[in-house]
């Protein structure tokens, strides 16, 4: 393509709390609809809203998180429109003075543009604090109101245009994903609602210093459709700029059936949110002890603690990324490591057996049936050679479906693995006697014929055999 | 018989303070008390209009109930078993709240207000909802979409607005007090019209949580009492910080014992601003009885000192332009989707809510929305809005410097006393006659209209005196001390 492409993102994102923004309302997705609801999250004539602190805290760590500047004075506004999902038929935001500003995201990994390497910082904007609306579902005869969503805390995060491909757009969101659920900030699942993107793209051509009109392409639930909109829209405004057409400002949706963006209205109908001071809050005042304080709360962020397992645990930098790409998945495995298990090996059956079988049973790490404790017991009985690999693999197995512990399974089923070299010796005599070929085989050198004779003496050892004595005791026997 | 004394009825009980006496030696019940008020109220209200309903099973099943726990000594204060009206822009659990507006036509608020639980607490009876101009914007009550409510002095007169309901009832002798809200002047104006007292608390001091707002940053809830004795007990009754009220004073607790305390008027220093003599359409008989108050003042020892507010001039332009700005998106709410009246003639969603709100409000209500949102709007806040903060900010300094040479100031309360119905159409005219009350609303203090005489056609005349941030005990001390040493005269 021979334009330059300039992307910004505002990103929405549900700020996990006990309740909503402004009312005792219970923070709750998936209740029937309209059962978390009260006159304050209602609108209802009289109410006034109450700032939910916590979600003030959260909001503030997110920005330290970012790097941002924490304003010592801030303040609500009130954002007019009328819509049916909006109870007061306006929205209380915040305008001139958000919580943070002037902060940076550094992403990595594959997929940057080519002149950044190894890493690019993605500048944010601001990050303010409003209240969710309602969610609208629209029926043939009809449209329904839930309301549960009304007043949820909602944080916007605000990129710098910084963004030059999809590619870079889908690491960013990724990142803020991290960091989000690193800091117990929101869980940012999109499906349910919990992270919504809306995206700004505009091109340029690398030797005019003007952009091209902008297009918004508004809530994308998805990463993948963060993604392929971009693709989308880089590719429409180019067709239109090559064949000498006119790019207009303009906000579009996104039909993710036949993923294409449709225009919405342009700028010309750009609404007038009549933004003023919300007279029914106190500005709020964060005094620098309470800023300090809050400082010292900061997590580790995702990319602080990938250094560090690769510091500490002597892991590969892969692994090390695989492992704090998802918060619960880093605590897991740090817990195991606790217990003593050897970190390389930890890492391995995490990021295979462990991911596998948590994504076949379509749990998260909270829900594991194998705790950090028992998962750890498992590898360190692999370490002092009690079972073999294999068989450990299925003690797993049946350790995720049971619940029970690995000693509790090697017991019950008898798997424990055979080092006695007298009852080995037998199954080596056995698999030698009634396979003359490979024997031959081996004996002209021929090194997979030794593997085919230890998968001899596994059988016959029901697999509890140690494997590398069996091999060692067959290279003897033949000697 | 002549209006007066068809309509301004002596009681006794009158007051809170006498009926509670009463209902402690056991000389009256609860339920005695409203059936009384209930006759009065059918005998009077067909012509006063001063209620938009009045629920007597309601108030005859909580009276009851509050004499029986009178019977048992459980009584939950001095003042269990009171009935007190409630103006129809403050939520009373399972009853009508309309804002006398036709687009919250038979809404009934699902929570109590703040101030209605703190009255509950203390077993008092909410009796009826009192007309008002439609959502508080008038200062006649004429804008009511139900109903115009007469001054008990003169049915041919408004009786102030917009708590006028609150003022007549009570002048008329038909509940011993009432609640009312003051954005602007709502509750002192009325009252005096009305030849009652009326009481604006500190912003702050009265939880705004339950009162349908028109306002925000300048509504406040406050008695309006046949005495200063009694707003002095119903406003230690309703004040009180509350943590559902986000702009609610952290300490606001206010001690009715206070006002006890020794009061010297020779140690009190009362301040009157030079620019209120000037002010353009003030009357004859306002000026002799703001005249009357002052040497009243000055004869018993007070001090009087001349002060200065600079800015009054642009206290209304700004006043109506932040109260209209927040009044549009306040009554945004109100689209006829979730409660209140729904005009559904077409399926289209713009349709609904044009034809709802076309439908709902009335001409004021529309035309304060209409300011409200040209003033907000992009391109237009910076030259509107925006100075308007401003000069409120100016304001409230003037008040600031004030009172730094004197405890309290005396103002009449409206340049001009109750008039006929119809005898001022321009709504520009109307908004000016609020210059003395706005100034208090902007910055914040607590003001009190107390009776002070009547004019020529025998319409009563009040006072009000302005005390700085929080200095209600000052206030109704000087208020009560006043009132007792003044003669009001009669009504001629
Ligand atoms: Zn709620």
């Amino acid at each position: 393509m021979k334009f330059d492409v300039i992307i910004g993102l505002e990103v929405h994102v549900q700020v996990m709390t006990k309740s909503k923004m402004f009312c005792s309302c219970p923070n709750r997705y998936g209740s029937d609809p309209n059962t978390l609801v009260c006159p304050i999250c209602m609108g209802y004539p009289g109410v006034l809203p109450v700032p939910n602190n916590e979600a003030i805290r959260k909001t503030l760590l997110a920005g330290l998180m970012c790097e941002c500047n924490i304003a010592l004075y801030s303040k609500f506004d009130r954002k007019s429109y009328f819509y049916p999902d909006m109870p007061k038929n306006y929205q209380i935001s915040q305008y001139d003075l958000p919580f943070c500003e002037d902060g940076k995201v550094v992403i990595s990994g594959k997929g940057l543009s080519k002149e950044f390497v190894e890493t690019k910082p993605i500048g944010i904007t601001r990050i303010h604090l409003e209240e969710d609306v309602a969610k609208s579902t629209h029926f043939r005869q009809c449209s329904g109101i839930d309301f549960n969503r009304a007043g949820v805390p909602l944080m916007e995060i605000v990129s710098e245009p910084d963004i030059s491909t999809p590619d870079e757009a889908y690491i960013y969101l990724t990142a803020l994903k991290q960091i989000m659920q690193y800091a117990d900030i929101s869980d940012c699942d999109m499906e349910k609602g919990q992270m919504r993107c809306d995206v700004n793209v505009s091109l340029k051509s690398p030797e005019s210093p003007t952009l091209n009109a902008k297009t918004e392409v508004k809530n994308l639930n998805s990463l993948k459709a963060v993604h392929r909109s971009l693709l989308y829209e880089t590719e429409r405004q180019s067709e239109v700029l090559e064949g000498n057409g006119q790019l207009i400002q303009q906000t579009r949706g996104w039909n993710d059936d036949i993923g294409e963006t449709y225009i919405l209205r342009t700028k010309e109908d750009a609404a007038d949110y009549r933004y003023f001071p919300e007279p029914d809050l106190m500005p709020v005042e964060i005094s620098s002890d309470y800023l300090e304080k809050l400082k010292k709360e900061v997590p580790e962020t995702p990319a602080q603690r990938c250094a560090r397992f690769i510091r500490e645990f002597a892991i590969p930098e892969y692994d090390a990324s695989v492992l704090t790409s998802n918060k619960s998945c880093a605590d897991y495995f740090e817990k195991c490591i606790s217990f003593g298990s050897d970190a390389k090996k930890t890492s391995n059956w995490t990021m295979v057996e462990l991911l596998r079988e948590l994504s076949q049973a379509n749990k998260t790490f909270d829900q594991c049936p194998v705790n950090p404790e028992n998962f750890a017991e498992l590898i360190k009985l692999i370490d002092n050679k009690t079972i073999n690999g294999k068989i450990a693999k299925a003690v797993f197995s049946d350790m995720f479906s049971s619940g029970k512990t690995a000693l509790e399974i090697i017991d019950e089923k008898g798997l424990k693995q055979v080092t006695d070299t007298d009852e080995i010796l037998q199954f080596v005599k056995k698999a030698v006697e009634s396979n003359p070929t490979p024997v031959q085989q081996l004996k002209e050198g021929k090194s997979t014929a030794l593997n085919f004779l230890v998968g001899q003496v596994m059988k016959f050892s029901k697999g509890k055999a140690n494997p590398q004595l069996a091999s060692d005791m067959i290279k003897k026997e033949l000697s | 018989m002549s209006t007066v004394q068809k309509f301004v009825f002596k009681h006794n009980p009158g007051t809170i303070h006498e009926a509670s006496d009463a209902l402690e030696t056991g000389d009256l019940s609860s339920v005695k008390l409203c059936e009384g008020l209930i006759d009065r109220i059918d005998s009077v209200d067909s012509e006063i209009n001063g209620f938009l309903s009045v629920d007597k099973d309601q108030i005859l099943e909580d009276a009851t109930a509050s004499d029986s726990r009178r019977k048992n000594g459980k009584e939950l204060s001095p003042y269990d078993g009171i009935p007190i009206a409630i103006k129809d822009n403050i939520s009373v659990k399972d009853q009508t709240c309309g804002c006398a507006s036709k687009i919250l036509e038979g809404f009934a608020s699902p929570y109590n207000a703040t101030v209605i639980n703190n009255l509950r607490k203390n077993g008092v009876v909410c009796f009826g909802r009192t007309n008002m101009d439609e959502f508080a914007m008038g200062s006649t009550t004429e804008f009511s979409a139900y109903r115009k409510t007469s001054n008990p002095w003169d049915v041919g007169r408004v009786p102030g607005g917009s708590s006028g309901g609150s003022a007549a009832v009570i002048s008329s002798g038909q509940a011993l007090a009432a609640l009312g809200s003051d954005t602007g002047g709502s509750i002192r104006q009325p009252a005096s019209f009305c030849g009652v007292v009326g009481l604006k608390p500190t912003y702050g001091r009265v939880s705004r949580y339950g009162l349908v707002a028109f306002a925000s940053s300048l509504d406040q809830i406050g008695p309006i009492t046949r005495d200063v004795e009694d707003a002095s007990i119903l406003f230690e009754l309703i004040s009180g910080h509350d943590e559902l009220d986000s702009t609610s004073l952290p300490k606001s607790n206010f001690n009715y014992a206070d006002l006890h305390d020794e009061f010297d008027i020779n140690s009190l220093k009362i301040g009157i601003p030079k620019e209120f003599l000037e002010v353009q359409g003030l009357s004859t008989d306002v000026k002799g009885a703001f005249e009357k108050s002052i040497s009243i003042f000055k004869s018993h020892g007070c001090g009087i000192v001349e002060v200065t507010l600079p800015n009054l001039a642009y206290a209304v332009s700004s006043y109506y332009i932040i109260a209209t700005a927040e009044a549009s998106s306040n009554l945004s709410r109100f689209d006829g989707i979730r409660y209140g009246n729904r005009v559904d003639k077409s399926s289209d969603l713009l349709d609904i809510y044009l034809d709802s709100r076309e439908n709902g409000f009335g001409e004021e209500v529309k035309r304060r929305i209409l300011l409200g949102t040209y003033v907000l709007s992009s391109g237009y806040y910076d030259a509107y809005y925006l100075r308007a903060q401003k000069m409120r900010t100016l304001i409230r300094d003037d008040f600031n410097k004030a009172f730094s040479a004197c405890d309290l100031l005396l103002s009449p309360v409206s340049p001009i006393s109750a008039y006929p119905f119809g005898s001022v159409s321009d709504p520009l005219q109307t908004y000016l006659s609020d210059i003395y009350t706005i100034p208090v609303n902007l910055a914040g203090n607590c003001a009190i209209s107390v009776p002070t005489s009547f004019d020529g056609d025998g319409m009563p005349i009040g006072t009000q005196l302005i005390g700085n941030f929080m200095e209600e005990v000052k206030l109704l001390q000087a208020a009560s001390w006043f009132e007792s040493v003044n003669d009001i005269g009669k009504q001629t």
